[in-house]
């Protein structure tokens, strides 16, 4: 007999790269998560997803609304998206009900309440991205703030990112379905889990050597760190710079171009301009201990 | 007299819902409701002007490439140099824009349209031995069918030897557009949202092994544009022949042009493009772009009658939610007042209409195996033999372009940012015309206009009472089954909407965001 696990897969103010960055995925494959046993015994089956289903109009929103019923606490509920809130909500909906346009507000939180636990899929979702960069025209908050304005507690990972990497949402759902739930140590402060955003781009940047070095490049195409040009690679947890992207052909950084902090909370406002230098950033490690040296010498 | 709402539109970009009044059968009236705003162009206001780049990408996840490049022929053109982009880097754009175009259409046949032709069902009762088959069979006899089920019922007529090979390219589609995305990586870092392209080039650098690698998945994608994807319509096509009388909609088309083949000339309008600036209308005759006749119409949009008739550039944009006779916060974009189709249609029959021998042969061709007459391109099935040509006809040039590249010569060119300027920036993406427009004071953003190839199709009616391209498709129609509408969704979904982008274009000034609300 195999397990199916109900996903609802609902899409609020983003933009949809992060359902295109989940058919990026490359082992397993968009077919295998879809399709196939994910695992022995365990298959996702993906109830809802605006990008991809059969269905449209009232017949998708009653497999999300029958799903929210006959499997009350079974369920995973993602958000892709952040959640618009001003003007009590108007700004965006998902279907209708007795022929009213029911908001993003009103899906997110009756999900949400029902679910197992909430994953809340890039960086809109979990801190409010770029439809909340100043001034926020719209109200949009992350999932989190939206839950908790609604006084809702439930088992939330986030899975930032602009978009996220295939294997950050691949790898989460994967260790719930392998050892359950994450415990509150495997995740961060800002409940993303440790294992894919432990560490600084800076720590592992092929690129830190120059750095360190005080090598840098001064325009697109240089050689040397690319620091001055507007990395925030300082500041961004991710693995970009082991995992790579697109299958491992290559990532930003590898392009020549700089890590403008996507997985951040501060992503975009404290991250912009995207090409101009950081300011004020306590340099880590290394770095820090070279310019601390120099200045005890000079 | 009846009414058939569909909301959500769903295997489209974004939050789309449909309202068609139906009489004796036929759709007398359609009104398209986009359902989410977000206003990026009010939080583009008083950034630094390059951060458009990054920021416009995120209008749409499924066609952040285009909006990445006419940010930054916008900025080139803002910038003063536009005319001074080395070759490396502006092929190299090429090729990052090429990959991402010709993945997105093999994306949108398989993945947001097949379903509506094919029956994934019938699977059940495959008996052969291909692998990919038999794990879909296992998959529909555990009986957890979302997301391929429920879905309209009825209407599904390819044979069973075709259809079960078209659920089997359903999967390798999977493959192959995460291998045309991974050709976008090479040069561009990652996708969606790349990073390798900028004001004054691109940030990466031609090498050896990133063109060998970059034209070996190219060569991935061709072979299945040519051998799997452009077969496919044509069988899919054969069984719905009908569809080549549906859904022409406006007939006239609009194509701003793409892939610069020269970067010298500084005029966007006049460059030599390999898909080719201009219009054409039902009788194939082509004529010339002239941007300064776009005006985009608000009668029948939330916002203030006095904002009417604006040339984007220009755009004012006073929010009235609730205004009588409005039921979209969409404008109505239109060139010399007239309304106008964009997308693959209009690249390929422009392009055509302008006598490239190449497109001359693809377009006759396919006419000739369809046994089709030339106005059947103004349809649903036109709509997507077209896209499946515009695919073909990009995905043919990116190995000869990759080899242009020479390492160890510049791609990027440094500039100056002025204090003040205005820029334009042109290209068609996967879904049609896209243009941007800034406005920059104190090296700061004033101003920034997206008129987006969504907004000319899904836009509502016009201050003359014309509809928009996707309503006029629509009118008229007749409806089968109106509990299961596929005219309907076929017909929308041969547009590729993409409401991401439509639903973001409004000018930041002088509006009272208190006042404005989106159904």
């Amino acid at each position: 007999m195999v397990k199916e696990l109900p996903v609802i897969y609902l899409q609020t103010a983003g933009c949809s790269g992060c359902a295109v960055t989940m058919l990026n995925s490359a082992s397993p494959t968009i077919k295998n998560v879809l399709i196939d046993q994910i695992a022995p015994g365990v298959h996702i089956n993906l109830k809802f997803h605006p990008v991809v289903m059969a269905a449209a109009g009232e017949l998708a929103i009653e497999v999300m609304e029958n799903t929210a019923k006959q499997q009350k606490g079974e369920y995973v509920l993602v958000v892709d998206g952040a959640v618009p809130m001003a003007e009590d909500a108007v700004y965006g909906a998902v279907g209708e009900r007795n022929g009213k346009p029911v908001t993003m507000l009103q899906r997110v939180t009756e999900l949400a309440q029902d679910a197992l636990a909430v994953i809340a899929m890039g960086t809109c979702a979990s801190f409010g991205g770029i439809p909340a960069a100043p001034p926020n025209p719209t109200g949009a908050a992350s999932v989190q703030k939206a839950l908790d304005a609604k006084g809702i507690t439930k088992p939330l990972i986030n899975i930032p990112g602009c978009p996220p990497h295939p294997d950050w949402f691949v790898g989460t759902v994967a260790s719930i379905i392998l050892s359950g739930l994450p415990r509150a140590e495997d995740l961060d402060d800002f409940l993303r889990p440790k294992a894919f955003y432990g560490k600084l781009i800076h720590e592992n940047c092929p690129r830190r050597a120059y750095f360190d070095e005080g090598k840098f490049a001064k325009k697109f195409g240089d050689e040397g760190c690319l620091y001055e040009l507007g990395c925030k690679g300082p500041i961004t947890h991710a693995d970009c710079p082991i995992r790579h992207w697109n299958s491992g052909t290559n990532w930003v950084i590898g392009a020549g171009a700089p890590c403008n902090g996507c997985t951040q909370p501060e992503f975009p406002h404290e991250t912009s301009p995207f090409y101009e230098k950081l300011v004020d950033v306590d340099l880590p490690v290394v770095g820090a201990y070279w310019a601390n040296k120099e200045a005890n010498n000079g | 007299m009846g009414k058939i709402v569909i909301d959500p539109v769903t295997r489209i970009e974004g939050h789309l819902k449909i309202e068609c009044v139906v009489e004796n059968g036929v759709v007398k009236d359609a009104r398209t409701t986009g359902n989410l705003f977000r206003g990026f162009e009010i939080i583009l206001r008083g950034r630094d002007p390059r951060d458009a780049q990054v920021i416009t990408q995120r209008i749409c996840g499924v066609c952040p490439q285009s909006h990445g490049i006419a940010a930054t022929l916008n900025l080139d053109s803002a910038f003063g140099i536009a005319d001074r982009i080395p070759d490396n880097g502006r092929i190299i754009r090429n090729l990052i824009q090429g990959a991402h175009i010709a993945q997105d259409h093999v994306l949108h046949f398989y993945h947001l349209t097949a379903l509506d032709y094919v029956n994934v069902a019938d699977v059940a009762k495959y008996e052969g031995n291909d692998s990919q088959l038999n794990s879909v069979k296992d998959f529909i006899q555990r009986g957890a069918l979302e997301p391929f089920l429920p879905r309209y019922e009825g209407d599904y007529r390819l044979p069973p030897e075709v259809n079960q090979q078209a659920v089997a390219h359903y999967v390798k589609a999977l493959e192959i557009r995460r291998i045309g995305h991974e050709a976008v990586a090479v040069f561009g870092g990652k996708i969606p949202h790349s990073v390798g392209v900028v004001p004054g080039g691109v940030t990466s650098v031609p090498t050896p092994d990133n063109i060998m690698a970059y034209i070996w998945k190219i060569k991935i994608l061709q072979d299945f544009i040519d051998n799997v994807y452009i077969p496919d319509v044509l069988a899919v096509a054969g069984a719905y022949m009908d569809y080549a009388e549906i859904g022409a909609g406006c007939r006239n088309l609009l194509a701003y042009g793409s892939f610069d083949l020269d970067g010298k000339s500084p005029d966007y309008t006049t460059r030599e493009r390999l898909f080719k600036q201009g219009t054409v209308s039902a009788d194939l005759k082509p004529g010339d772009l002239d941007t300064g006749k776009i005006t985009e119409y608000v009668k029948h949009s939330w916002y203030e009658d006095s904002t009417s008739g604006l040339h984007p550039s220009k755009g004012d944009t006073k929010p009235q939610y609730g205004k009588a006779g409005a039921y979209s916060w969409t404008k109505a974009p239109r060139y010399d007042g007239k309304v106008y189709e964009v997308g693959p249609l209009a690249r390929v029959a422009v392009t055509y209409a302008k006598g490239d021998t190449r497109m001359k042969e693809l377009v006759e061709n396919s006419l000739v195996a369809l046994k089709a007459p030339p106005a059947a391109l103004f349809s649903v099935l036109g709509r997507h033999l077209a896209r499946a040509l515009s695919a073909k006809f990009i995905a043919d040039q990116l190995e000869g372009w990759a080899l242009q590249l020479k390492p160890g010569e510049p791609a990027y060119v440094e500039y100056e940012m002025p204090e003040e300027a205005m820029g334009m920036g042109l290209t068609d993406a996967a879904r049609g015309a896209l243009g941007h427009w800034i406005e920059i004071k104190d090296r700061k953003i004033a101003n920034y206009q997206c008129v987006v190839p969504t907004t000319w199709n899904v836009g509502p009616m016009d201050d003359k009472g014309q509809h928009g391209p996707i309503e006029q498709a629509v009118i008229g129609t007749r409806i089968k089954d109106e509990k299961n509408p596929f005219e309907i969704v076929r017909i929308i979904r041969s547009f590729d909407p993409c409401l991401a982008c439509s639903i973001h274009v409004v000018t930041p000034k002088g509006r009272d965001l208190g006042k404005f609300r989106v159904a």
